[in-house]
């Protein structure tokens, strides 16, 4: 280094290379996700076993979900997937700020949407029709003991989606804030990387979760 | 940065930029999936439906973590853990299955010469 002071920027000095620091990011990230998927992992175990051990009532449990809104939300993740890789896209092609906030909102505006159908028309439509269990649970009559067992599993599951959901909107509001304030250049934009690599892990968690909740019960 | 770009220079690539044709397509192809993971459950295939979700869910999956996530283009290190990860959850999901879901298997072994016997009462 002729000189010391003219570090490229965002580039910490413990590392050798621009690429080197990258990939650490990118392994430490992934060293979380390993985490996360087994944080999911253990729910989609416990769903496993006891959809095994209650496959009627988890199939009734299943009837009372609506396939169009979960099909609906799906689909929202998947552009707002889109959205995310798009503005990281923009960062390292160098595109104006400008084009880089306007995908970031894009991605925050469709996984507000996803939260907004999620709270309208499934949470607050199961807490009416008496589905939500220790909460609103009205259908204890008609219902198998098991059925109360899967709601639970889809509000457990669904509700730390949903919470991921948040978080990560908060990610993309700092994120929106540092490319204002020219924190980002073709050279660095790790910190939008990582954060993209989060937003499509919870992206993958609703691809698993929308079959097995809504869809697996058989609607034929 | 340039000495040091000279030094590694066998190691060194460019972080790889995705065409926005590819980001494209894979998103088209993870719509499609969702509508015919969707359109499937509506016909009756028996056990087959459980297996064609989750494959189609396995398949998507896989456009995600291969394109939007770049893993593609990742190092040998960072695929490893992925890998890794994966392996800990098949490990989670199989030990508690081999546990649970036998504990109602009523059956007494008595000794090889009946094994015959156990298999056919299991298939």
């Amino acid at each position: 280094m002729a000189a010391t002071h003219a570090h490229p920027p965002g580039f910490a000095h413990q590392f050798e290379t621009v690429e080197q620091q990258r990939e650490a990011g990118h392994l430490g990230m992934w060293i979380f996700l390993a985490t996360e998927i087994l944080f999911f992992g253990g729910m989609f175990t416990a769903y496993t076993v006891y959809r095994s051990l209650h496959l009627p009532a988890f199939i009734q449990g299943s009837h009372e979900l609506i396939v169009k809104f979960g099909a609906t939300n799906t689909a929202v993740l998947i552009c707002s997937s889109l959205t995310m890789a798009l503005a990281i896209r923009s960062a390292q092609t160098g595109k104006s700020k400008r084009t880089i906030i306007l995908w970031l909102l894009l991605t925050m505006a469709l996984g507000a949407a996803f939260i907004a159908i999620k709270l309208r028309y499934e949470w607050y439509r199961d807490f009416v029709e008496g589905l939500i269990p220790g909460v609103s649970w009205l259908s204890g009559g008609t219902h198998t003991p098991g059925v109360k067992m899967f709601m639970c599993f889809y509000f457990f599951m669904t509700g730390l989606h949903a919470l991921h959901m948040v978080v990560g909107l908060g990610i993309l509001t700092v994120l929106v804030i540092m490319t204002a304030r020219d924190r980002f250049s073709p050279g660095y934009y790790a910190p939008l990387e990582i954060s993209g690599l989060y937003w499509h892990f919870v992206d993958i968690v609703w691809i698993f979760l929308f079959p097995l909740l809504y869809l697996i019960g058989g609607r034929y | 940065m340039a000495e040091h770009a000279g030094e590694h220079a066998a190691d060194y690539h460019e972080p790889h930029i995705v065409p926005v044709g590819t980001y494209v397509m894979v998103f088209v192809a993870l719509m499609v999936g969702t509508a015919l993971t969707t359109w499937v459950s509506y016909i009756d295939l028996g056990e087959w439906n459980t297996i064609a979700a989750l494959a189609i869910a396995v398949c998507k999956m896989l456009l995600v973590v291969l394109f939007f996530m770049h893993v593609k283009y990742a190092t040998g290190l960072t695929r490893i853990i992925i890998i890794a990860a994966f392996f800990w959850l098949g490990i989670m999901i199989t030990l508690t299955c081999s546990d649970e879901l036998t504990r109602h298997w009523e059956i007494v072994p008595q000794g090889w010469t009946s094994a015959v016997h156990i298999a056919r009462q299991l298939f």
